[in-house]
């Protein structure tokens, strides 16, 4: 990019300095760009976490869900912490063997077909399906006839985490150098030995790393439980049949709640829900990290 | 690479000899045909999406009709069941969403792949997607509770002042005939919207970027071009096409928010031109009204329901087409 001082003498273009100011601007306008995003960003975490230290407690945690009319010092989220725990552990294990068969499916045994980059294909559509029509669906095939349940709940939510968990292992299996398959079909090993021994554990870190991501996602969703677990406030410790509660839907209950008490429980849940967030966020980097790190 | 390498191998062993095959214990059959039914499930659930929901919603379809449909009542005490407001405030928000929120998450990518040194990119990328692991509802209970509130007598009051009776502006921004601007609105709805979706159109954008090949930016710095002339007759010719698909995905993640949208829209059906007025969209009235539906109403609901999700599968489509398509076009080139 440097000019030659000789050139300068014989200077036949426009000056430089219009052209690599407005350079500068672009650049200027890019960190810009930047700033704009993360100063919301910062304003929603500063008032959650401000809002929601103040109410949060190991009580507040495990304490059932009073009245809305109750002060903030009164009860907690126990109910909806337990429910969230529930309900997106056993989405986790509906989703998971099914995500992970569908990426070796699609890696392993698809080739090139039409009919495996059909399903990928829709695999991606599917990750842009609104949550909240996940819920309608749950509730068109199972509520209506088997009526709300955790269940009900954790099927809307696999249902948002299967596309998710395809596309990311997909990539993870990809990543997978054949000459590891070859070796051991060389020493004889059937295809389905061959991917469950040697592919899948060389896979393994950026997998779970992809499903952790797709567990917090489901965790913090709203949309999909509100049609299929029928919010409630009582704790209900069994997943596969009555109302059930989540603390996302207990937040989305309490956001438009006139007393100060329901709001105050309100930002302790969204505290609680953002830090199960990003705790999954976390460990799903230092897995990456770690599987990244170690020699393939 | 290696899927190229797998393809032959697979093809290579199907072509030396059926009798292999046949030969095949039992078990890695069992394995491949649950492998393949997980694939199809796939498919499977976004069949069943579609027949189960417009089977409950039958009623709504078959009773209102085409121009029911599409009127603008929506009347549930008197079974009236009209969707365009619902339509209108979904467009109205998404598209404030993706023009709020394009510009700035191409830039983002930008700075990303042409500005800022690689292990600078990284805790950016981090940053950036703190906005994703934010859930939906936290971004929605922030909007309703300190967001509109705040920013009603800050901002949306003296704009609409300040706009009044200018012509295309203030029909945009200045005060309705019905009233006041309100703190919870269009606007308010598309803001948030645009915070939401800004991870995944940058996270996309950047992908399409960082496939213009190295040796035509070095091309173009060569001949003297600076970083923006370099960006404008190298990077954008080159990505343009999959930055729509990355917009298109933006459009259809912000027309299927629900919970946010739900809680800062205003909750009021009305078509208007004032988007600091409150009104509603698709998802929001189905996540308010669901619980109190039944009937007519429940089934005119999972009918909003039925027509979001193909106004979704097609932006989606259309999105995921075009990405294809460029990705694959560069990749030849």
């Amino acid at each position: 990019m440097a000019v030659a001082p000789e050139h300068r003498k014989v200077d036949l273009r426009e000056p430089p300095s219009w052209r690599s100011a407005k350079s500068r601007i672009a650049t200027v306008l890019m960190v810009v760009a930047f700033v704009l995003v993360i100063v919301p960003l910062g304003f929603v975490l500063y008032t959650v976490i401000s809002k929601g230290a103040s109410i949060i407690s190991g009580q507040f945690l495990t304490a059932p869900i009073p009245f809305n009319v109750a002060p903030a010092n009164v009860g907690g989220m126990g109910p909806a912490v337990l429910g969230t725990i529930l309900i997106t552990a056993l989405a986790t294990v509906l989703a998971v063997p099914i995500g992970i068969l569908a990426a070796i499916y699609i890696n392993e045994y698809g080739g090139n077909r039409l009919l495996t980059r059909f399903i990928r294909f829709m695999a991606d559509v599917m990750t842009g399906v609104p949550s909240i029509i996940m819920g309608l669906f749950i509730f068109a095939i199972w509520v209506i006839h088997f009526g709300y349940s955790g269940l009900a709940g954790a099927f809307a939510l696999g249902c948002l985490m299967l596309p998710l968990i395809i596309r990311s292992s997909e990539e993870m299996l990809k990543l997978v150098p054949d000459a590891l398959r070859e070796a051991s079909y060389a020493l004889g090993a059937s295809k389905a030995r061959v991917t469950l021994t040697v592919v899948l554990p060389a896979a393994l870190g950026g997998i779970v790393s992809g499903v952790l991501l797709a567990v917090a996602r489901a965790a913090g969703e709203t949309a999909p439980v509100l049609f299929t677990i029928f919010t409630v406030t009582a704790v209900n410790l069994n997943v596969f049949s009555g109302p059930n509660t989540t603390l996302a839907a207990q937040i989305f209950a309490n956001a438009s709640q006139p007393y100060v008490g329901a709001q105050a429980r309100g930002w302790g849940a969204a505290l609680t829900l953002v830090a199960i967030a990003f705790i999954l966020m976390i460990a799903a980097r230092l897995v990456t990290g770690r599987a990244t790190q170690s020699p393939r | 690479m290696t899927s190229h390498s797998a393809r032959a191998d697979s093809a290579g062993i199907a072509g030396s000899a059926r009798a292999l095959a046949e030969r095949r214990p039992l078990g890695d059959r069992v394995f491949q045909a649950l492998a393949l039914v997980a694939g199809l499930l796939v498919l499977a659930i976004l069949v069943l999406i579609l027949v189960s929901t417009t089977q409950q919603s039958t009623t709504w379809f078959g009773k209102e009709g085409i121009t029911g449909i599409f009127s603008t009542t929506w009347d549930p005490a008197h079974n009236k069941f009209g969707a365009l407001t619902f339509i209108y405030g979904t467009a109205i928000t998404a598209v404030i969403a993706v023009i709020l929120a394009v510009p700035v998450s191409v830039a983002i990518a930008l700075l990303l792949t042409e500005v800022v040194p690689y292990r600078w990119a990284r805790p950016i990328v981090y940053v950036i997607d703190l906005l994703a692991v934010v859930p939906s509802v936290v971004w929605g209970l922030w909007g309703v509770q300190v967001f509109a509130p705040w920013v009603l007598p800050h901002v949306y009051a003296p704009v609409a002042r300040a706009l009044k009776g200018v012509p295309v502006l203030g029909n945009l921004f200045g005060p309705s005939t019905s009233g006041a601007p309100s703190g919870p609105a269009f606007f308010t709805a598309g803001l948030i919207l645009a915070f939401m979706i800004t991870p995944i159109v940058t996270s996309l954008s950047r992908e399409v970027i960082a496939t213009v090949p190295t040796i035509d930016k070095e091309g173009a710095y060569a001949l003297g071009a600076t970083r923006l002339e370099m960006i404008r007759g190298v990077v954008w010719p080159h990505s343009q096409g999959g930055i729509v698909g990355a917009v298109l995905l933006g459009l259809g993640r912000a027309m299927g928010e629900t919970i946010a949208a739900a809680l800062v829209i205003g909750s009021s059906t009305q078509i208007t031109s004032h988007l600091l007025s409150p009104g509603y969209s698709m998802p929001a009235v189905i996540a308010n009204q669901f619980g109190e539906a039944f009937g007519e109403f429940r089934s005119a609901l999972l009918g909003i329901g039925v027509l979001l999700f193909l106004l979704t599968i097609i932006v989606n489509v259309l999105a995921r087409a075009v990405v294809a398509r460029n990705v694959q076009r560069t990749r030849g080139a």
